[in-house]
């Protein structure tokens, strides 16, 4: 395994945010995470970076007991987050916003990583020189992808990459999603409201509710589920309401 | 109506409780000892004024500008006529001084000031209706303005540059102008030094003048107590203030903003009570005296050296000046605040640079990247401290005298108004605000006494109109890409 999540309690203040999540993720898989909205999908993906820390249970990564490191160290061992909100730099330039991102790799490959991202989203070399609070939302959302790439992950979390995107832009996103896992063996851990087209995406996928999962199987299967069907993808199977389904 | 009127008197009361005493009472030098004076008009006048200009900025914040329009403009030609007529010195009795509303003289220029400003906000309200937002405008032209300087910069700076390098020979510069100039040149570089907290990482240091101190007392216990020169001393006075910026740094960097604020504070006025009371030591208040000056190359500005010694002016055939010594400060502090310059603008490019401005921006955001903000931080406070405490040893061979007096809080306030003025991180903003600050009040003395209440003034017009600062422009630390120029 190379994310093992297990039994995760994780609070804030009061409020318990985990009720015990179990969640493995392996080498070269693209991972789904669906739920409703405050299920606590960003909570675990935070909570996998340390930030907030984990009250109980444990997270490894290949192998290695990551529960009590420090956010900086665990992205040293290899795991980048695109946050929920992208929070990019805003008075940062694109660039800097991705040497930013290269912190923890070696300064050697900046050029050939930056050329990579650019290579992924062509739009941010145009845009290169711009300040990241200046860039439209998609953009801005490209490019928190983009930074997180820049320190070479071998797990990538993604939090609702697809939020507030046009359609059309969406299913570009996935497409690089999916470039990203299958030329580069980066594994990803992807939060989505967009459940049809994460669903599609996925090999395996969870399902997740006031913080419990309350389900797992592959993509396909949950695709096919009534519950997960009634749920979620009200109508959503329809081509012409993925984006909506983007903007809830 | 009544909702405004109560707010407004309530808005007076408080100022009552605040200033009252302040304001009011007066502790007079006269022959035989002091005396009490009480300053009811002052009073008075300050309740009044407090009171319709709350006023006059609730009905504007309402839309209805018109009353502050008209009132505000009235009462501003008014006082700036009497102002104009008024002799500047109260010495002897005048009619148009008696009628100002306040006694000092700088205070009515204060209230037309900030008077004049808010009727002319209230003026171009009328003009483009309430809903648009008021900044919007002055906003633009203002950043417009400072995007420009940094365009020109490359002909600016030089600019700038030569003016500070020939200033001494110019005919401006006699003794006096060139003591305002190395005053000026201290806290550009005590500027540049907080910009690197404060402007570049994002925390507010409201203590720095603590570094400042600790520089200042090593270099002088040092050449005191063991007769080690200036140029010896100053990187280890440094190293002392790097040291104690760390130190103290350690246990509060965790804390956020206001709380940062507060407890640096705190360490700063912790630092002046120590010196004050480790008698044994620093000599409590009496201070230390007798600090050498720098010499130059070993050679000492004094007419008539020590048996041995030669001195500066012999060794080059001149004949002895006393300003000599002064332009030579004046070039010492001028080579240090560039070294300050030049290190801050290239440790921006580099990774620990770049690490400070992204905690700035985003610390949750830092982290998850992989930057450790406890010691990125660390590096920041103390590599501040350290220019500090540089800045210090430099105060104390140019005073030649230094006691706790000479590091108070209000030293703090003004490196710190000198930064958030000049526009958060930016360098020619620190100069321009360090001219304005310093340079003017020593230049125009009335002011002097004033000092806080400009600053007040000041900060309060500018975080109005200026939240950012008088030239927030940020430039980016990375442009081209591809064939290497540009990386990194
Ligand atoms: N910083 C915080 N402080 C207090 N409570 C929080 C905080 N962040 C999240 N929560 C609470 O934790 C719960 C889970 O939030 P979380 O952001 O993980 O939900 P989510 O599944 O990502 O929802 P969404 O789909 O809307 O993004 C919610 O009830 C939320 O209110
Ligand atoms: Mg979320």
């Amino acid at each position: 395994m190379m994310l093992e999540v297990t039994g995760v309690e994780t609070f804030y203040g009061n409020i318990q945010a985990l009720r015990g999540v179990d969640v493995a993720i392996q080498q070269g898989e693209i991972v789904t995470l669906i739920g409703a909205n405050g299920a606590g999908k960003s909570t675990l993906l935070m909570t996998i970076c340390g930030d907030p820390r984990a009250a109980r249970g444990r997270i490894s990564f290949e192998g290695r007991d990551i529960t009590r490191l420090p956010t900086y160290e665990i992205v040293r061992l290899g795991i980048a987050q695109s946050p929920e909100g992208r929070r990019i730099f805003p008075r940062m330039t694109v660039l800097e916003n991705l040497q930013i991102g290269s912190t923890v790799a070696s300064e050697d490959h900046f050029d050939e990583g930056v050329a990579r991202v650019f290579k992924l989203f062509p739009l941010l070399q145009e845009r290169r020189n711009q300040r990241g609070g200046t860039l439209s939302g998609g953009e801005q959302q490209m490019l928190a992808i983009a930074r997180a790439l820049m320190s070479r992950p071998r797990l990538l979390l993604l939090d609702e990459p697809s939020l507030g995107l046009a359609p059309r832009l969406v299913s570009q996103i996935f497409d690089v999603i999916k470039e990203i896992n299958e030329s580069e063996g980066v594994t990803i851990f992807l939060v989505e409201q967009n459940a049809y087209h994460a669903l599609r995406l996925a090999h395996r996928a969870y399902v997740m509710a006031n913080g419990n999962i309350l389900m797992s199987g592959t993509g396909q299967e949950l695709l096919n589920n009534d519950e997960i069907r009634a749920a979620y993808l009200e109508g959503g199977a329809r081509k012409t309401d993925v984006g909506q389904a983007g903007d809830a | 109506m009544r909702a405004a009127l109560k707010e407004s008197g309530l808005a007076s009361l408080v100022m009552l409780a605040l200033m009252a005493l302040m304001v009011g009472v007066r502790i007079a030098d006269v022959p035989g000892g002091l005396e009490i004076q009480w300053r009811y008009a002052d009073v008075i006048a300050a309740l009044v004024s407090v009171f319709f200009g709350r006023l006059g900025l609730i009905l504007m914040r309402e839309g209805r500008p018109m009353s502050m329009a008209v009132v505000g403009g009235v009462v501003s030609v008014v006082l700036l006529v009497l102002l104009v007529i008024a002799p500047i010195s109260d010495a002897e009795p005048h009619w148009a001084r008696a009628a100002l509303p306040f006694s000092g003289y700088v205070v009515n220029v204060l209230l037309l000031i900030v008077l004049a400003a808010l009727s002319l906000r209230a003026v171009a309200i009328m003009r483009r209706g309430p809903i648009s937002a008021p900044s919007q405008a002055s906003e633009s032209v203002m950043d417009r303005i400072s995007a420009s300087v940094q365009e020109y910069s490359r002909y600016i700076v030089p600019f700038l540059l030569a003016a500070a390098i020939l200033f001494p020979f110019t005919p401006l510069a006699d003794r006096q102008m060139v003591d305002i100039a190395i005053l000026v040149v201290t806290y550009v570089m005590l500027g540049w030094g907080l910009n690197i907290v404060v402007g570049l990482a994002g925390l507010l240091d409201l203590g720095y003048v603590a570094f400042y101190a600790v520089g200042a007392y090593a270099y002088a216990l040092l050449a005191t107590e063991m007769g080690l020169g200036f140029w010896l001393c100053l990187p280890f006075a440094g190293m002392m203030a790097a040291l104690a910026g760390v130190i103290l740094g350690f246990p509060v960097l965790r804390l956020r903003g206001d709380y940062l604020a507060i407890v640096t504070l705190g360490f700063g006025e912790m630092i002046r009570i120590i010196l004050l009371n480790w008698y044994e030591v620093t000599n409590g208040p009496d201070g230390i005296s007798g600090i050498p000056r720098p010499t130059f190359f070993g050679l000492p500005f004094v007419r008539s050296p020590a048996e041995g010694v030669e001195s500066f002016h012999s060794f080059f055939g001149m004949t002895y000046a006393p300003i000599d010594r002064i332009i030579f400060l004046y070039y010492v502090i001028l080579v240090m605040a560039l070294i300050t310059n030049q290190f801050t603008l290239r440790i921006r490019k580099l990774p620990v640079g770049r690490a400070w401005e992204a905690l700035r921006e985003d610390e949750t955001a830092s982290q998850s990247l992989g930057i450790n903000p406890r010691n990125t931080k660390l590096t920041a406070f103390g590599i501040g401290a350290m220019f500090g405490g540089f800045a210090g040893s430099f105060f104390a061979t140019r005073q030649g005298f230094i006691s706790p007096e000479s590091f108070t809080f209000i030293e703090s306030a003004v490196i710190l108004a000198i930064v958030v003025l000049g526009g958060m991180g930016s360098q020619i903003g620190v100069v321009l605000a360090a001219i304005l600050l310093i340079g003017l009040p020593e230049i125009f003395r009335e002011l002097q006494e004033f000092r806080m209440l400009a600053f007040g003034a000041a900060m309060v017009l500018i975080m109005i109109w200026r939240p950012r600062g008088l030239l927030a422009f940020r430039a980016p630390t990375i442009r081209l890409f591809g064939n290497g120029t540009g990386k990194r």
